[in-house]
């Protein structure tokens, strides 16, 4: 058994609402340079060399990369032999959004009841995904969603009869209606089968993966680069201006699902899709 | 990418009728903010003949929710806000006389139909481009509505503020134009 003091998460939240704020993950940078050298629209190329400044801009000066610094979502593993001491795990965290928010300059764009909507001014309570996990450490990923992207997500619940081409069809649907509203070029991440719940949550948690990487899965990992070419061929392109860059990446993830139905979800990361992580390591009592 | 055209604010029926979809624009001058709550309130005001926070007439508003500034800067990271939130409520600001937006995707048929009838541009920042969009920014000021935190009124000034126009006034939009280009089968 170990033990973690509740202080020691407050400032590991904080440090990483801020850092994935202000530094792009280096996967995406390197998808910008290879876009760059496949897009053939002027305006394009324009676009990703200009998103390639802001990144680096924002990197260097400690300036939010985008104005929309986004809800905070985390995803949270907790090892079984974890003993988190001095507080609630989950106050710890919505602190720790609390005081990055704050010192990072962050802005606070969460609104304390949906119909309401006055805004509660320190970017909580954050959106928390639990998972317990064997060991002893604690493993944080902050992933800041702005809701230019959010909003154009979708759902369907699937007859089993449409098959894969029925899923991939509502993928490809769904980018195209989205079109520039979600700040292309996108990352579009798949969730399919589980319940409804479960395919949205796969799908943003597959927007974690690293742009390049794909599903470990062979077939899977074929159906990503067909979707993926399938979305570049709808010619959106960079902000929607036209080109060949529409989306980075597709990434797809899977889980059992009911014989009567197959939920897909699709949530689309914009082209700063932020996610910054940590371990924290206890200490023996 | 074409050569930058560059304008000055107000923006004339003159300039509207200037520029066309998919022009490199770069506008200087005074440009006004507001977002969500910002144009609830406004039409609000609208239809109870209340004044604006500004006169509508040859103006840009731009749709944005900047970050905080810290002590040394102007304003914090100031990118464009999806535009189609504000759908429902700008062709009546269109109707008082606004002739620019600035915003990034999609607009309703009914956005674009009163900016044929009036005479109105929209054109598209970078989305997410905040840290760079800064830059061009020289002073910002609340001018309305300082409850609202992000989605305040603030008049801006701006130079060299870089932009496309998406839909002119003619209703040509080059979100149909771009994405038919390099569609492939």
């Amino acid at each position: 058994m170990k033990e973690i003091l509740v202080e020691e998460i407050v400032s590991a939240v904080e440090k990483l609402c801020i850092g994935a704020n202000y530094d792009l993950g280096s996967d995406i940078m390197t998808g910008f340079q290879k876009a760059l050298k496949e897009e053939r629209s002027p305006i394009g190329i324009e676009v990703l060399e200009r998103l390639i400044e802001n990144a680096e801009i924002a990197h260097a000066e400690r300036v939010p990369m985008c104005q929309d610094t986004g809800m905070a979502v985390l995803f949270v593993e907790i090892g079984q032999d974890l003993h988190v001491v001095g507080g609630g795990l989950t106050e710890a965290i919505n602190e720790g959004v609390r005081r990055g928010y704050d010192l990072g300059y962050l802005r606070k764009s969460v609104v304390k009841d949906p119909f309401e909507r006055v805004n509660t001014g320190d970017n909580t309570p954050a959106v928390i995904h639990y998972d317990i996990v064997p060991g002893d450490s604690l493993h944080l990923v902050v992933a800041p969603k702005g809701f230019g992207s959010e909003n154009m997500g979708g759902l369907k619940m699937c007859k089993p009869s449409e098959g894969l081409e029925g899923a991939m069809q509502f993928v490809v649907d769904t980018v195209e209606r989205a079109g520039g509203n979600p700040c292309p070029p996108i990352i579009v991440g798949v969730g399919v089968g589980g319940t409804m719940e479960k395919a949205t949550f796969l799908a943003k948690k597959s927007l974690l993966r690293k742009v390049g990487n794909h599903n470990q899965e062979e077939r899977l990992a074929k159906i990503e680069e067909e979707l993926l070419d399938r979305v570049n061929r709808l010619g959106i392109g960079p902000q929607g201006f036209g080109g060949v860059t529409t989306a980075l990446a597709v990434n797809v993830e899977v889980y059992p699902t009911h014989i009567a139905g197959m939920p897909v979800a699709v949530n689309i990361g914009c082209h700063a899709t932020r996610h910054i992580e940590i371990t924290l390591q206890g200490r023996v009592i | 990418m074409s050569e930058a055209i560059r304008i000055e604010t107000p923006l004339t029926q003159e300039k509207v009728k200037g520029l066309k979809a998919g022009d490199n624009v770069l506008i200087s001058g005074v440009i006004y903010t507001g977002r969500d709550a910002a144009h609830k309130i406004m039409i609000e005001a609208i239809e109870h003949d209340v004044d604006l926070p500004f006169s509508m007439k040859d103006q840009i508003i731009y749709f944005v929710g900047p970050t905080p500034a810290k002590e040394d800067q102007v304003i914090g990271s100031a990118g464009p806000t999806t535009s189609g939130r504000m759908d429902a409520y700008s062709p009546k600001l269109i109707a008082e006389g606004l002739t620019g937006m600035i915003g990034k995707g999609l607009r309703s048929p009914e956005v674009i139909e009163a900016m044929k009838k009036h005479g109105a541009i929209y054109f598209g920042a970078i989305g997410g481009a905040g840290a760079l969009i800064a830059k061009r920014i020289v002073s910002a000021e609340v001018i309305a509505y300082p409850e609202l935190g992000p989605e305040a009124v603030r008049r801006l000034v701006v130079k060299d503020f870089p932009v496309i126009v998406i839909i002119d006034h003619e209703g040509n939009n080059l979100y149909d134009i771009g994405k038919a280009q390099y569609k492939r089968a």
